[in-house]
């Protein structure tokens, strides 16, 4: 059973690390536009003014 | 989460019908940063065209196109012209109106929806960490390992119910602070005293820890509040881009000439010029100019009333003829314009009294579920005597009773319906609208502008010879006047040629048009002006130099789907009434074609919201459909209101539902899917009491188990959500 001395902090790393990205994209309004966000992909030209704020 | 996407607003596209008839080509004073709303884009290339049409101009900073809410910001130099950008993008192929920024900050930054969204993120993240700590539990971990993962879930659950269920402490606290109890009160009491006693358990190396409980009820709750808000929030942004459509705007004239304003700037005494078309921005007396101005949405009436200098005009008249100069009486707060809005404010007063079905099952709940926690907990303490037993009990009832499914019963319900009826069209604007709505067993409707299309067309011309119809023809062709327009439209369906030999046409704004037609004058205007007596109703007059007046007579075209709606109404069984204040003659043909029985003609603004409160006095319940200012009270006072997006700002402010597309046809849909609704919140109420009834009885004899405990809380939340969703 001494593995788990192991995975259990890894798995809460992990999981820690998996929230903060999420924390991240919400911090960075990137829920603002999320159709928007899709269809740019799409699109060929670059996009060269990405929004800032 | 998924069933919530769908849902994202595009109110631009469904603001549509009320931009065309309100955006008129405005030019801006000194605006940088400009909004247009953008109803037809829908692909990567609409929006990469439209952000290259844009970024071609030198001026344009940057142009950012936000897909979902079909906006484009543009960040712009200084005295650039809206006017300018908006026919960049219809040159591009697009439609595009100005939006008013200032109206739509609150939409930009939606600080409480994202709050949730972080607290609902950690509460899920917390919760499924526990949750696989629990399973190893329930699994059969024993001794030193169970007591292990029993403290690492402390050390999750405890710091994330901090965070995540802060929202339910703070309003459990505010409540108990007034001495009342709400849902959040056994919330955060079941939260607390399962963390306690868990912590308490776990130092004694017990069995049952209900970290996870805890955790899960905290995030199914929080999924239910999110759930809410978003339905709110969709239909917010929605009412304010129908707000922000509207650029509040006027033409100042003085010494130096005339400039455009903000309506805000505007001081009583200033001269102010009105264009055709325009609406009044004040109340004011006329000193310059003769026209006609429409007072449907003041009073209800479609005759076209004359304006001469001298004559006393208020705020939302149309303009419809000439141009005029008014001198400001009135202004903002005191014009007549917002007068109306203290019968609303009065009239609100009433409907207040309402309690959602949420808030009576709480009433109910609330201390139901505490004196059968605190009988547990006394009987256990008097029977076994052992502290530590009847405190686990205590917090297994709070857990199972708690109301998670309840918590979702309703705004799960809620955002299926109102995403259903904003997909056809209606915009519910207020939380316990779909309710009342349900309950509705009487509907008032309003004449001018919702029953009807408040354009006027011309009537029986059987009467006047083609060759008299070519004159009218050509007197009307060319004149901006509504009835004009109207006239010339109808004659060049019936292929009647206009004549050729008219000379001298002129038009005397307020009067009507004159010419000469082979040496004789032809008049085409107002009966006092032609030489006739005014009739009743809409009308104009022809006379061909000295022979008698002929009447065209006008009625209002019926608005799309009105009888479809009304038929649809009477046939759910329930009493449609229209109220107007029209003439008689007016409404009574309006009534008739569309088979209401019950009406009423000449209505003043007060006698419409009387009306309304004598319905309720006898213990109706009454859906209110109107427009104009004259219903805001009307709409105010009534059990549950509507009205359409042309509708003037005041009363869409006032109802509680707004109805985007052109057609009335939605109306009886939405009826009958608030009634689906509202059955469906009482079958989750029945779903969550069923449950609570199995699993109580378990929780006080001490068999529930935190294995249980956990099943009967998902599976009765899942349950819910998905009966909810059978609205779709």
């Amino acid at each position: 059973m001494n593995i788990l001395a192991y995975l259990i902090p890894i798995s809460l790393i992990l999981g820690t690390l998996g929230l903060g990205f999420f924390v991240w994209t919400l911090r960075s309004n990137q829920y603002d536009d999320p159709e928007g966000d899709a269809q740019r992909i799409l699109s060929d030209t670059y996009d060269d003014r990405p929004k800032q704020d | 989460m998924t069933a919530t996407s769908s849902l994202s607003a595009c109110p631009a596209c469904v603001a549509a019908p009320a931009a065309e008839a309100l955006a008129e080509a405005e030019a801006a004073p000194k605006d940088a940063h400009i909004m247009l709303s953008l109803p037809t884009i829908h692909c990567a290339a609409c929006l990469s065209k439209v952000e290259a049409a844009l970024n071609a101009d030198p001026r344009v900073q940057s142009a950012r196109v936000n897909l979902t809410a079909k906006r484009v910001a543009i960040d712009a130099a200084p005295e650039t012209d809206p006017a300018e950008m908006i026919s960049r993008i219809t040159d591009a192929g697009f439609e595009a109106h100005e939006l008013d920024a200032t109206a739509l900050s609150a939409t930009t930054t939606d600080q409480a929806g994202r709050d949730l969204l972080m607290r609902l993120a950690v509460a899920g993240f917390a919760a499924m960490n526990v949750m696989l700590l629990s399973v190893a539990v329930w699994s059969g971990a024993e001794g030193a390992t169970r007591d292990l993962f029993h403290w690492i879930s402390a050390a999750i659950v405890i710091p994330a119910t901090g965070f995540a269920a802060l929202p339910f402490f703070r309003n459990a606290w505010r409540a108990l602070r007034v001495g009342s109890l709400n849902m959040d009160v056994p919330i955060s009491l079941a939260i607390l005293l399962a963390i306690g006693t868990s912590l308490w358990e776990t130092a004694l190396s017990g069995e049952h820890a209900y970290f996870d409980a805890a955790i899960t009820l905290t995030f199914f709750l929080l999924t239910g509040r999110y759930l809410d808000h978003r339905t709110r929030s969709v239909a917010r942004s929605a009412a304010e881009e129908l707000a922000a459509l509207e650029v509040p705007r006027a033409w100042r004239v003085s010494d130096a000439g005339e400039k455009q304003v903000p309506v805000a700037e505007l001081a009583a005494g200033d001269l102010i010029r009105v264009r055709p078309g325009g609406r009044l921005p004040v109340d004011g007396i006329v000193t310059e100019g003769h026209s006609e101005l429409d007072r449907s949405l003041l009073t209800g009436e479609t005759r076209p009333v004359a304006a001469a200098p001298g004559m006393a005009v208020s705020a939302g008249e149309v303009n419809l003829t000439g141009p005029m100069t008014v001198r400001a009486t009135a202004v903002g707060r005191d014009s007549s314009l917002a007068r109306m809005a203290d019968l609303v404010a009065v009239a609100e007063s009433g409907r207040s009294n309402y309690t959602s079905l949420a808030d009576r099952a709480a009433k109910l709940y609330a201390p139901g579920v505490h004196i059968l926690s605190a009988l547990a907990f006394l009987g256990w303490l008097l029977w076994a005597g052992d502290l530590r037993v009847a405190l686990n009990i205590a917090a297994a009832v709070l857990i199972i009773t708690c109301p998670c499914a309840l918590g979702l019963a309703v705004p799960a319900v809620t955002t299926a319906a109102s995403g259903r009826l904003f997909r056809r069209g209606l915009l519910i604007k207020d939380a316990t609208a779909l309710e009342r709505l349900a309950e509705v067993d009487t509907v008032v409707f309003d004449k001018t502008g919702t029953l009807t299309a408040g354009d006027p067309t011309p009537g029986d011309l059987s009467h006047i010879t083609r060759r008299d119809l070519g004159i009218a023809r050509a007197l009307a062709e060319g004149s901006a006047h509504p009835l004009s327009r109207a006239l010339a439209l109808r004659l060049a369906e019936m292929g009647i040629p206009a004549v050729a030999d008219l000379d001298d046409r002129r038009e005397l704004p307020g009067f009507g048009a004159e010419a000469t037609w082979q040496g004789r004058p032809v008049r085409l205007g107002r009966a006092g002006w032609v030489g006739a007596e005014a009739g009743d109703g809409t009308e104009a007059w022809l006379r061909i130099g000295d022979g008698d007046p002929l009447r065209i007579p006008f009625y209002d075209a019926m608005r799309d789907g009105a009888r479809e709606a009304v038929a649809g109404l009477q046939k759910m069984g329930l009493h449609v009434a229209l109220v107007s204040g029209d003439t008689a003659p007016a409404v009574a043909r309006c009534a008739a074609e569309l088979g209401i029985e019950d009406w009423q003609a000449g209505a003043l603004p007060a006698d419409k919201a009387a009306r309304i409160q004598a319905f309720g006095t006898k213990g109706a319940r009454v859906l209110m459909v109107g427009d104009g200012l004259n219903d805001t009270g009307a709409l105010a006072a009534a059990h549950a209101s509507l009205s359409p997006a042309s509708a003037l700002d005041a009363a869409r402010v006032a109802s509680d539902i707004v109805l985007l597309g052109n057609s009335l046809a939605p109306l009886p849909e939405a009826v009958s899917t608030a009634r689906r609704a509202v059955r469906r919140i009482r079958e989750n109420f029945t779903i969550a009491t069923w449950y609570n009834i199995i699993a109580v009885p378990l929780a006080v004899a001490g068999l529930c188990s935190p294995l249980i405990a956990a099943l009967a809380m998902s599976a009765s939340s899942i349950t819910v959500s998905l009966n909810a969703l059978r609205l779709r």
